[in-house]
């Protein structure tokens, strides 16, 4: 999709020629996230769509207890700390963000009076401020109002250095000021076509001025308020053992009418996503479990049992295999894996695209990952609606042989190919989880057809994602010629996560392997795109970037995308919680009810 | 007497020293990153993750990092949580009280079923009895708990559905309401726990009621007309029992320790699940204390079962 007709998309809506899902759903299809789409429709002054709410509930409070299980316990309860989403859920009870993400990227206001357009005055034209109305009744658990300050104070508390927060990302190009007791601008550094970052989201939540002011900076771990959360959110802190147990009451000031409807929640942490499963659908001791990294095999019949069901829910998680393009096996300047040195066979695009039609997809979706996996070819997003539009991937091991064979490959007496005396041999690592082996042996077998040799390789997991200097085995440093995880898209613009193809990123023992392009492939029309979406204002021609991007990441073959793998999470019969993609699961807890 | 007991306090400090030396330099060679979560998050910067080490002080070499370990240890400070930021005593006290419940019980279970079993199938061996016992025993101490707790799951929870399979260590309840949800909750991890432990338990306590029964005090006990009764719980057990109790005392770290595979499985919140998600998250503040405590008590129960010893059996002389 190009430019002009991405135009055309949006004069539909306008025109009310095309619904605003179907917008998401076809911009989603070539690859980038319901946010994003939602922010284009903004910035070409389609009014925000009406968060319809299925709320049903009359009364606050009545409920009863509300129990969560999540098998990692949260260990801490300050969101701008959140080591993960363990973390981030664990506050989200008790805190709140200006606006959130629902599943079809719409930005719903939850501080926020209303969101920012163009045509409320919210936006600026040139894209370099926004104005955030905040809500007027609202109060913190301890009773003290909810002004600009307490926004104010946590855009300084999370962008000074010395608080170490995790968060400081979205805060500190950014600048913050107050214009009246309800209302701030955040201005930012350049025309930002996607804007809504900071206060939004995971990384939003708001904190109160009064308790944390005394604890910015380096002073930040002592603060009481850590460990015992004053929000503004449906439920008060009554209780938090770190790992265990997250406890909370109904919040009766509650800034909107009729909620919440559970009198109590809990959210207790520790063991194992299958029994978390199991305590869901099958005993029905708990509302919802979180994460279910379970086979769907298993899924399916713990559903049997009538209590509860799997949600699934999509997301921007992508398990792809990367493909090295430089020479791990050989020490160029002291260094495997050197920028400098180039990989002596998957140099070869026809041994990149032999391995892409040597990966079966479909069979990885239909064996391994069921509904927790949906094969795809885009790396940016979710296409799972447009499959049959798409079907760009192929699995076809003749076609490979003869990609090979053509280029030069040929097979020899052990019926491995060569080429020069350079045999195709690879070694394929990823961390030690049932279904990466399991994926691992169906291209190992497909590629022993096609007369490629592979050898797998499992790392455990707390070394292979560890950022270990010392340890060879690490995902960043790739010392290895093929390798296969997960990556998590968390953040709805693509400007972050695409930055993953830039030469400037090389992943290098110079950097101590902490830069992005972790494949160090190398591409000028990859690298000149990118520069220009970053300095592109025009947020429909930006997005036309991104989607170039996306394909050539891919024809390129530095990625190969195997699955999506949307959230799954376990869900009582009876509960109604509203779930979205591109927040937390508690993006809207203020809206879960329990059917009678 | 009391020099003995100063000498071998004198002795334990070195060896402490050594066990935290030891311990400190293994957790901090080891792979791993507490910040791993944030590396694999493309959205944080790496400069977050720098700062964060640099904050923690994760880049000084490992000599410098005990020996500030060390020193505030030595005032009291045991650092804290990389994850949580918590202090890390806090941390442990607030995992001791179900520890103590839960592990505490299974392990007075334990002996409830040892030693009359032990003994009674001692003074009759090769009877039926014994032969039952013996097998349940080996059975009892044979199946790994893992094994044994996900059966226990899958027949209480699953199938009849009268035990909850997940542990709660604040029940809202009061009362006598209260009393029952614990007890329920706590019935299948204590009796995986106490049954495996009670198992080997038996069979030790089995062999010293045996070794003792054969002596000839015990024939001259019975010559002189003493009823069975009496010459068994008099001087048999007594005599007996001595092995047992260092047994049993030299088991004391382990209640405190927890039991890290059966806490896991049915969600227990003691120190064993504190020490095996802190070490899944490499959070080596953490594991370093919690290993220390243990090894603190395991050299100072050492010590004082060699005392009691000495008090329960005076034909030990200490030198």
């Amino acid at each position: 999709m190009n430019e002009n007709e991405l135009r055309s998309l949006i004069d539909a809506v306008k025109a009310r020629r095309l619904t605003r899902r179907r917008f998401v759903q076809i911009v989603a299809g070539v690859g980038l996230t319901a946010p994003m789409a939602t922010q284009l429709l903004t910035w070409s002054g389609v009014a925000h769509a009406q968060a319809k709410s299925d709320y049903k509930a009359t009364k606050r409070g009545g409920g009863g207890p509300l129990k969560l299980l999540w098998w990692q316990g949260a260990t801490l309860l300050n969101p701008h700390f959140a080591v993960g989403t363990k973390d981030q859920e664990g506050s989200r009870i008790f805190y709140e963000p200006l606006g959130a993400w629902d599943t079809d990227g719409n930005l719903v206001p939850i501080l926020a009076a209303e969101a920012p357009s163009l045509q409320n005055g919210g936006l600026a034209a040139d894209g370099k401020s926004v104005i955030w109305k905040l809500k007027k009744n609202v109060r913190w658990h301890d009773g003290k109002p909810f002004t600009a300050d307490d926004v104010l104070f946590t855009w300084e508390y999370a962008s000074d250095p010395a608080t170490a927060a995790v968060t400081t990302g979205s805060y500190k190009d950014v600048k913050v000021e107050k214009i009246d007791s309800h209302t701030v601008r955040v201005l930012l550094p350049k025309p930002t076509p996607f804007w809504a970052d900071a206060f939004v989201g995971t990384r939003g939540m708001i904190l109160p001025k009064h308790l944390f002011d005394a604890f910015k900076g380096d002073k930040s771990r002592d603060a009481p308020t850590n460990l015992k959360p004053v929000g503004t959110g449906p439920y008060k802190f009554t209780d938090f053992k770190p790992g265990d147990m997250v406890r909370g009451q109904i919040n009766m000031d509650y800034h909107e009418p009729n909620r919440p409807f559970f009198d109590s929640i809990e959210m207790k942490g520790g063991g194992d996503a299958v029994s978390a499963a199991r305590a869901v659908m099958q005993t029905g001791e708990f509302d919802y479990a979180w994460n279910m990294q379970v086979e769907d095999e298993i899924l399916l019949r713990l559903e049997k049992g009538g209590k509860g069901r799997a949600s699934i829910v999509p997301g921007g998680n992508i398990e792809h295999i990367q493909l090295n393009t430089t020479d791990p096996w050989t020490e160029v300047e002291g260094e495997r894996a050197s920028a400098k040195s180039r990989h002596p066979t998957l140099s070869d695009p026809a041994v990149r695209d032999a391995l892409n039609l040597l990966v079966d997809r479909q069979a990885v979706q239909d064996h391994i990952y069921g509904r927790t996996g949906i094969a795809t070819r885009n790396f940016l997003n979710n296409p799972e609606r447009f499959r049959s539009k798409n079907v760009k991937f192929e699995f076809n091991v003749d076609k490979a042989n003869q990609v090979l064979e053509t280029a030069g490959w040929k097979k020899g007496a052990d019926g491995i190919r060569a080429k020069d005396g350079k045999k195709l041999k690879f070694v394929f690592q990823t961390s030690i989880n049932g279904p990466r082996q399991k994926t691992q042996a169906i291209v190992k077998q497909a590629c022993q057809k096609a007369g490629i040799d592979i050898e797998v390789k499992a790392v455990t997991a707390s070394v292979y994602f560890s950022s270990d200097v010392a340890n060879p085995d690490t995902y960043t440093k790739f010392f290895c010629d093929i390798q296969m995880y997960t990556t998590t898209m968390t953040q709805p613009d693509p400007e972050l996560f695409m930055d993953q193809f830039t030469s400037w990123q090389f992943s290098t023992k110079e950097n101590k392997w902490q830069g992005r392009n972790i494949t160090r492939v190398r591409s000028d029309e990859y690298d000149k795109t990118y520069r220009a979406a970053e300095g592109e204002l025009d947020p429909v021609k930006r997005a036309a970037m991104f989607m170039r991007l996306n394909d050539i990441a891919v024809e390129l073959r530095a990625v190969i995308p195997v699955v999506f793998r949307p959230r799954v999470a376990a869900i009582s019969n009876k509960l109604r919680a509203p779930l979205s993609g591109w927040d937390n699961d508690l993006w809207l807890l203020k809206d879960w009810y329990r059917e009678a | 007497m009391g020099k003995y007991v100063l000498r071998r306090l004198l002795i334990a400090i070195p060896s402490l020293i050594g066990i935290s030396i030891v311990l400190f330099t293994v957790v901090a060679l080891a792979p791993g990153d507490p910040f791993e979560e944030l590396a694999t998050n493309p959205n944080i910067p790496a400069e977050v993750r720098a700062n964060l080490r640099l904050k923690f002080g994760l880049d000084d070499p490992v000599a410098v990092r005990y020996v500030r370990w060390f020193t505030s240890m030595l005032q009291g400070d045991w650092g804290f949580s990389f994850v949580s930021r918590v202090d890390v005593d806090t941390l442990i006290l607030q995992r001791i009280p179900v520890t103590l419940l839960v592990i505490g019980s299974s392990q007075l279970l334990a002996l409830l079923i040892a030693l009359p079993v032990g003994v009674y199938a001692a003074t009759r061996p090769y009877s039926v009895f014994d032969q039952i016992a013996n097998t349940l025993a080996f059975i009892g101490f044979s199946l790994p708990t893992f094994f044994t707790g996900i059966l226990l799951i899958l027949v209480f929870s699953i199938w009849l559905d009268w035990l909850p399979f997940v542990y709660r260590a604040d029940i809202a309840s009061t009362g006598w309401r209260w009393v029952w949800d614990h007890f329920k909750q706590a019935i299948m991890p204590v009796a995986v726990l106490g049954l495996a432990q009670g198992g080997s338990w038996t069979r030790y306590v089995r062999a010293a009621v045996l070794d003792v029964i054969r002596l000839d005090y015990v024939t001259t006990a019975r010559s002189k007309g003493l009823s069975e009764r009496v010459v068994v719980v008099k001087h048999v057990v007594r005599n007996a029992l001595i092995p047992v109790a260092t047994l049993v005392f030299l088991q004391m770290p382990a209640i405190f320790g927890g039991a890290i595979i059966t806490e896991q499985i049915f969600r227990v919140p003691g120190i064993g699940s504190l020490l095996i998600s802190a070490i899944l998250a490499n959070d080596t503040p953490v594991i370093i204390a919690v290993t220390f405590v243990l090894s603190c008590l395991v050299v100072l129960c050492n010590f004082t079962a060699d005392v009691i010893y000495g008090w329960l059996d005076p034909r030990i002389s200490y030198r």
